[in-house]
């Protein structure tokens, strides 16, 4: 932890009121998420339960597998559930815009502009907490390679139509959830806890419940006592009032109410098969609706409060300004949106199971590369994030004391003109070392030249000069505005703002002997998991 | 202690360096693997493999990690062999190599490949290899430093050569990436496990040597550095108990500093031990500690006797390291010497201490002041990187009850399947070190 969060979190103690851990947002947020709110089944990891999901927070659509240990409800739900995503993920699809990217002409080896489609926006859907990511992932897994019968009429267990097509959908978010700063699947918790300090340990701000309550607590009560409340209060039957967010239910809930309500559920649906004629089914049927009905009630009662607290997440964070760079970002996320769709149109394949030694070397590159780069961007985005790495010596603001102009040595002399900044910072400068500060926009680079420190200045301050080295135009003097002035207020950082690409890797087919050579054609596709005898639910 | 009698380093040196030489050069494998603990002549190795390869007429690159290490190999092989062509391949940033290869003859300096072919050795970083494009791979490879190389750099470079010598420490730091990688953890070629980690994997049958004897660690420090950190691949010192002594003109003043010092030119080790006390990061008083060790260190006249010349020899700041885990760490030690004029002695973190060696170091132990242990501070290589840089002693500053601190948090490190567990895990490896070093306790308050 951050010696700036360190701080936050104590005076969110002291207050007793989560402090702000930014002024603007650094997550696009869309104008119409959609939320999911998921529950699973004790027991088996991934067997749903039932969700909330919808983009229209006063009618969300309730889903209920009332038997998770039905595998043809478990479909039904799936299918119904692709019936509400894609349609949502399909209306982003068609709306494009203009782009071009560079791409490597198969023939000539040289980059070229292409002119591409870029959809104009993309889909974003948001779970409460990071657990519901997992299970986003977890569902994508287990549909994706499922077979339909229109696919494989042998197949023992067909799908219904669109589900493999949702598992790969959700395998994509949860793939791209992975990326440092993006933004298609979302965790509300993650994003709360992005912005704000409360007083409590982060394991605790994974309960969406609790953070809320730091957050934004109840008039007239300390974030620490509602977030206790939101984590522990149970009413007269022993339920907890604030149900976790989920998928996983507590454990008081799935005993006491869930568990007979499914016994009745399974009674009333034998005693209906038994039926010997149609009157006494017409009322053994009612009994089995009735029974659903209740496990429906049961799944919106631990459903509704997490989804109403999503969107309250939603409204506080809409309250922050967009941060510039976040626009940025999503823009790569629409990159990435529309690459899996081009990739869906085209009848590829879904993902593999297993990343390649090449793809995988090429994720793990670009999600570092994102890290640095959103670590860089919140900074230049926000002054707060600014302060905290300030504070921990890897950037300082302070004001121009003295400007002196110098030259390179050489034939055609560019100006690098000597810049003194007095500061009360203490960056942890190394001898030469390379500091940035953002001039329109763009990184102008200095170098780090001598410093004048507290015993000489005597107040505290130390004077730093710098040699301004780019960004001052092509002339033996420095453009207008290139160089800062006395007086003027900046502030450098010691870590660069934009991040240069890696080296190109090799392709799949080219993959060397050191990484077991190519990994070879993929003959047929992959099937689903098997059935185990582990399978017991 | 005479168990060293009967075993000649020199010779049980010579004979692993001959086993390793005759299979790069002679050996069917595409690949040989060799281990080599702290300060046992890996660089020496790799120069003479260099140079045995470039007389054979192969063709010959050089992976390393760092400018540094490509800039040191350089200078090292120009020494060995002023006549022999190299190629020092650079990046086309500012000041990309150290100037003093200016005065080397052969030695050719370029940003582009195709300015050096033909050279006998070309050498450079493997971020630098990684842009490199050849129609025709190198013959002969050597990788230096490929336990701290990582998987993704190897596969990126892999392709530039036939056949490799790998080398390197496999007890330093493990290399490490800013996200998580625990999506691949498992797999054979986990992008983010270590260049040998996968080579291995893939290739089980590379012969692999080890060499066996460290030149750098005193008789007084090698056999707890290989029992902590190298449980099964033991090693031993060159030197014996009394080929190398530290001693010091002015007396001791009493003080904790000075006895802690007493007792780590006695034996090799010392732990200046603080009150118990969580603190910051930047722990002030531990810091002012570390730098008063090092000031009286410098203030008593010390002087160093070893295998390496005849008399004794003054020990001067730049043989003098302090070791941090956290750079602020560093900079606040900087900044303490600084206070007390002692400005030219290295201070840095683990990772950037790597592969260098000083006469004596003081260490701030990782665990120091903590209320928590982490994984980042129980790191296995961590704690070698900073206990195996000295020739003569160590002294480790820290506040007492680490040991209670480290069984309140034993390693909770999820398995993950299919990965090669390492031992000893940082937990087990911290005790030990701890255990010993209570031998050679100076409880001090400042």
């Amino acid at each position: 932890m951050s010696l700036i969060s360190a701080l936050a979190r104590l005076e969110a103690v002291t207050t007793g009121r989560a402090q702000p851990a930014a002024t603007v947002r650094h997550r696009h947020l869309s104008d119409r998420p959609l939320v999911l709110v998921p529950l699973t089944t004790a027991g088996e990891a991934g067997a749903p339960l039932g969700a909330l999901v919808g983009t229209d927070r006063d009618a969300p659509q309730l889903l209920v597998v009332p038997q998770p240990r039905d595998r043809d409800l478990r479909f039904a739900f799936l299918a119904e559930l692709a019936d509400v995503v894609l349609p949502y993920v399909e209306a982003y699809a068609d709306a494009v815009e203009a782009a071009e990217r560079n791409e490597t002409d198969p023939e000539t080896g040289k980059r070229v502009k292409v002119e591409v489609e870029l959809c104009a926006d993309a889909p974003q859907l948001i779970v409460p907490s990071r657990a519901g990511i997992d299970l986003v992932r977890l569902l994508g897994r287990s549909m994706r390679f499922r077979r339909t019968a229109d696919q494989d009429p042998e197949t023992p267990h067909p799908a219904p139509p669109r589900v493999p097509l949702l598992g790969r959908w959700l395998t994509h978010f949860g793939e791209r959830a992975r990326v440092p700063g993006s933004s298609l699947l979302l965790a509300m918790t993650d994003v709360l806890a992005r912005h704000w300090a409360t007083g409590q340990s982060t394991l605790e701000d994974q309960h969406l419940g609790a953070l809320l309550a730091w957050i934004d607590p109840p008039e007239g009560t300390p974030g620490a006592e509602a977030a206790l409340t939101a984590e522990l209060a149970r009413d007269a039957r022993g339920q907890l009032l604030c149900p976790p967010a989920g998928p996983a239910t507590d454990p008081a809930f799935d005993n006491k109410l869930l568990a007979p309500a499914i016994e009745r559920y399974d009674r009333a649906r034998t005693t209906l098969a038994a039926a010997e004629d149609g009157l006494e089914a017409d009322d053994r049927l009612a009994a089995l609706t009735a029974a659903e009905r209740e496990i429906r009630a049961l799944v919106e009662s631990r459903t509704r409060p997490t989804w109403d607290a999503v969107w309250r997440g939603l409204d506080l964070l809409r309250e922050l300004p967009a941060g510039a760079y976040a626009e940025e970002r999503w823009t790569r996320d629409r990159w990435s949106f529309t690459g899996h769709r081009d990739r869906v149109v085209a009848g590829e394949p879904p993902q593999p199971r297993r990343d390649d030694a090449v793809t995988a070397a090429n994720k793990l590159a670009t999600r570092e590369r994102e890290q640095a780069r959103l670590d860089a961007q919140e900074a230049l985005d926000d002054p707060l994030v600014m302060a905290g790495r300030r504070l921990a010596g890897e950037a300082f603001a302070g004001e121009v004391t003295d400007v002196v102009m110098a030259y390179s040595e050489g034939k055609r002399p560019s100006p690098r003109p000597l810049v003194t900044v007095r500061t009360d910072d203490r960056p942890y400068l190394g001898e030469r070392a390379k500091v940035y500060r953002s001039l329109g926009g763009k990184p102008q680079a200095a170098e780090f030249v001598e410093s004048v420190g507290p015993e000489d200045t005597g107040d505290g301050a130390v004077l730093l000069v710098l040699r301004i080295v780019d960004k001052m135009g092509r002339g033996k003097e420095p453009e207008a505005g290139s160089v800062p002035e006395k007086g003027h207020r900046v502030c450098f950082t010691l870590f660069e703002h934009e991040q240069r690409g890696g080296a190109k890797l090799p392709d799949p087919e080219q993959t060397p002997w050191t990484h077991g050579g190519p990994p070879g054609e993929q003959a047929v596709p992959e099937a689903a998991d098997p059935l185990t005898p582990e399978d017991v639910l | 202690m005479t168990a060293q009698a009967g075993f000649d380093p020199g010779a049980a040196a010579a004979r692993a360096t001959d086993a390793i030489l005759h299979d790069t050069l002679h050996g069917t494998h595409r690949g040989v693997v060799v281990d080599s603990p702290p300060g046992a002549g890996k660089s020496t190795l790799v120069v003479r493999a260099a140079l045995e390869l470039a007389d054979a007429g192969r063709p010959l690159m050089v992976v390393a990690q760092t400018n540094a290490q490509v800039d040191d190999l350089v200078v090292r092989l120009a020494e060995k062999s002023p006549e022999l062509p190299v190629g020092r391949l650079h990046s086309s940033d500012a000041d990309p190599y150290d100037k003093a290869l200016d005065g080397l003859p052969n030695v050719r300096k370029s940003a582009k490949a195709a300015d050096l072919t033909g050279l006998a050795v070309v050498i450079s970083t493997a971020a630098k290899w990684a842009h490199v494009k050849v129609d025709e791979p190198w013959r002969h490879a050597i990788v230096d430093e490929a336990y701290q190389m990582r998987s993704d750099a190897l596969l990126a470079v892999a392709g530039l050569f036939e056949r490799a010598l790998f080398v390197g420490d496999p007890g330093q730091l493990d290399p490490f990436s800013i996200v998580g990688g625990e999506q691949w953890a498992g797999l054979s070629y986990d992008p983010s496990a270590s260049a040998v980690t996968t080579l291995l994997a893939h290739n089980p049958e590379l012969p692999q040597h080890r060499l066996p004897v460290s030149w750098r660690l005193p008789a007084s420090a090698a056999p707890l550095v290989s029992d902590a950190f190298y449980p099964y691949t033991p090693f031993r010192s060159g030197t014996d108990h009394g080929d190398r002594r530290l001693a010091f003109a002015v007396p001791s003043d009493g003080s904790g500093p000075d006895r802690v010092i007493d007792e780590a030119a006695e034996s090799g080790w010392g732990l200046l031990e603080l009150p118990a006390r969580h603190t910051p990061r930047t722990d002030p008083e531990a810091v002012r500690a570390v730098a008063t060790v090092v000031r009286r260190l410098l203030d008593r006249g010390g002087a160093a006797t070893s295998e390496r010349s005849a008399g004794p020899v003054p020990l001067t700041a730049d043989r003098i390291a302090v070791g941090t885990a956290h750079r602020d760490q560093a900079a606040a030690v900087r900044a303490a010497l600084a206070e007390l004029g002692a400005t030219d002695v290295t201070v840095d973190t683990a990772n950037r201490l790597q592969g260098r060696e000083f006469d004596v170091t003081v260490v701030l132990h990782p665990l120091s002041g903590r209320p928590d242990a982490t994984a980042f501070h129980l790191e296995t290589g961590r704690l070698c990187v900073l206990t195996s840089r000295h020739r003569h002693a160590c002294i480790v500053v820290c506040r007492a009850g680490v040991g209670d601190l480290l069984d309140d948090y034993p390693s909770t490190e999820p398995v993950q399947l299919g990965t090669l567990v390492k031992f000893p895990d940082g937990w087990e490896a911290n005790h030990a070190v701890l255990a010993r070093l209570a031998e050679h306790r100076v409880p001090w308050r400042p």
